[in-house]
């Protein structure tokens, strides 16, 4: 390889040797994201329509069985409420709460002093560069109550609100989705936050005190100058907390387990447990393709409002 | 008048950004407190019987090796990640050829898909392959799933670094991969930054892939093992669970604070250029 290169660019025009090895730059990416990450997005179209199998008959010689797994997903109560769980979740955590907490951080922290904002924003990015599980487990602890007296102690929450006088509650128990969307704003926020950040840099600064001189108060400025210049990286941001909110297991899994009962068993966990517990790996990636789809269509719908350029 | 006004807007600024940093801080006490005492409880949020015996323990009884393990899936990815996404960025800010549309919608395309739902369907792929239980396999998987992100991230950056000083540099001999190296390079460390953290922490913490794709116990990540040794006991030491998530989160925070100076000016994606 090495040889050919120096040899074609003696003998080639320059432009046309350039090419070559913008070309050589590429491929291997191309080749990797082709093989491991469409590959089995392609797979996963025809493995949903099999009744592929751990155990059973699916297993040693999985057969077609067209629309059936799609049937069974849309007559299963199941999967509509997991459904809706993701949706409550995504718009709490991730559309309202880090989009909206994350904006609200790089605004309020673009004057302060940058001591302040080094060690605000260390917290915040370390809440979010933690490991899942981790995080899982702070808030595991942070919420936990214990009315029994088992001795597995009282997390700090009702301990404040003990100290307090107030009423305390096993909040993974009695109000999980609001536990599991306060997690998950606490987890991702940082994110959005960053986005904004580096955002907000790039907007001049005069152009901002002009408005003010001109009378625009704090709120006029964000609504009128601030939101407007900031519509691609707020749609890039929607978009990516989104699928990333979408994909979630992991935190809730160790929270709540998708319980109790089903009440926060979200469309992953329920794939999950149809994937691997129950061994029908047919059924559940006829599940992950629900998703995947789901996915590709917001990624499309993104692309049109966002008019990408490329 | 404007002046007197500003002053209070300030004051309640850093009113709300404390009590949203102790809204963040909050949670952080049960891991700083219970690691460092011995017969934790979940209650553990203070400092009483200060001790190290739980990070000890961590040691003695090999259950460093699920860090290992994580190191090296986190520097893994994030090598291969940064290379691969810098050759594919370049060449794609660089050359303008006939498919670079379409090649680029492919790669928002996939930035959509998300990346648990491809597990069931790789799942099924890699048992056929053989491919299970594997760290290349699971390797291979955390690559293809971080680059188009980190593609289209690097692609937008170096559209930011000019042109010319490459060109000045070929006038004066220097090969495309010569001044890629001695110019390109140095001038997207932000950008190189964002896309190492992000692909290092991505594989790093991950706990899902892991989790479905080995089988032995002594490949399991740090994630894994947190996740189902310690739950897989009859009693459940808090103490050691904590000193445990401790130790695996401060690799991912330090690599962090390292580079956030350089981190807010390489993350700026689709917003204005400034």
């Amino acid at each position: 390889m090495q040889a050919d290169v120096a040899f074609s660019r003696s003998s080639m025009p320059p432009r046309r040797q350039r090419f070559r090895v913008g070309l050589l730059f590429m491929l291997p990416a191309f080749l990797v994201v082709a093989v491991f990450f469409l590959g089995p997005a392609v797979w996963a179209v025809y493995v949903a329509f099999t009744n592929m199998a751990l155990t059973g008959t699916g297993a040693a010689t999985p057969s077609w069985v067209g629309l059936d797994n799609l049937h069974k997903i849309l007559s299963d109560g199941q999967f509509f409420s997991a459904l809706r769980i993701s949706l409550i979740y995504l718009v709490g955590s991730a559309l309202i709460g880090q989009a909206v907490l994350g904006m609200l951080l790089a605004l309020l922290m673009q004057k302060r002093r940058p001591v302040f904002k080094s060690v605000l924003g260390g917290i915040i990015v370390a809440c979010w560069v933690m490991p899942d599980v981790v995080a899982g487990y702070l808030w595991f602890s942070f919420l936990h109550a214990d009315p029994m007296g088992l001795g597995t102690g009282t997390g700090l929450l009702n301990s404040v609100l003990g100290t307090f006088g107030l009423t305390q509650h096993a909040w993974l128990q009695e109000y999980p989705m609001a536990a599991i969307i306060v997690a998950n704003t606490w987890r991702g926020t940082a994110f959005s936050m960053l986005l904004y950040a580096s955002a907000l840099e790039g907007i001049a600064p005069e152009l901002l005190d002009a408005a003010s001189i001109d009378g625009a108060g704090l709120w006029a400025r964000v609504r009128l100058i601030i939101l407007p210049m900031l519509k691609g990286t707020i749609a890039t941001d929607l978009l990516l907390i989104t699928l990333a909110t979408l994909s979630d297991f992991t935190l809730v899994t160790v929270l709540t387990g998708g319980g109790p009962g089903f009440d926060t068993q979200l469309l992953t966990i329920y794939m999950y447990q149809h994937a691997f517990k129950f061994y029908e790996l047919g059924f559940g990636t006829a599940i992950a393709l629900m998703i995947i789809v789901a996915g590709a269509i917001l990624s499309l719908l993104y692309i049109r409002v966002l008019n990408v350029e490329v | 008048m404007r002046a007197r006004r500003f002053i209070p807007t300030s004051v309640a600024s850093y009113a709300v950004l404390i009590a949203i940093g102790l809204f963040f801080i909050m949670p952080f006490s049960w891991l700083l407190a219970a690691s460092f005492t011995d017969n934790a409880n979940l209650g553990t949020v203070w400092f009483s019987h200060v001790s190290l015996d739980n990070f000890r323990y961590i040691f003695d009884s090999g259950y460093a090796k699920g860090f290992k393990n994580s190191i090296v899936l986190g520097v893994s990815n994030m090598v291969l990640v940064i290379v691969l996404s810098c050759g594919a960025g370049y060449s794609l800010s660089r050359y303008h050829f006939r498919f670079k549309k379409t090649l680029m919608l492919l790669i928002l395309f996939c930035t959509g898909l998300p990346v648990l739902a491809l597990i069931f369907p790789l799942y099924a792929m890699y048992v056929q392959i053989g491919l299970i239980d594997s760290t290349p396999g699971i390797l291979f998987f955390f690559v293809a799933s971080s680059l188009p992100f980190n593609i289209w991230l690097m692609k937008n950056f170096l559209d930011s670094v000019s042109v010319e000083l490459e060109e000045a540099a070929w006038v004066d001999g220097c090969s495309t991969l010569g001044s890629f190296v001695r110019i390109v390079l140095p001038l997207s460390a932000p950008g190189i930054a964002v896309v190492g953290i992000l692909s290092f922490i991505g594989a790093y913490t991950n706990f899902f892939v892991p989790f479905i794709l080995y089988t032995s116990a002594d490949k399991f990540p740090a994630s894994v093992q947190l996740f189902s040794f310690f739950g897989s006991y009859g009693q459940v030491n808090y103490g050691q669970i904590a000193a445990y998530a401790m130790l695996y989160t401060l690799p991912a925070v330090t690599l962090y604070l390292f580079v956030s100076r350089i981190f807010v000016k390489g993350i700026n994606i689709g917003g204005t250029k400034g």
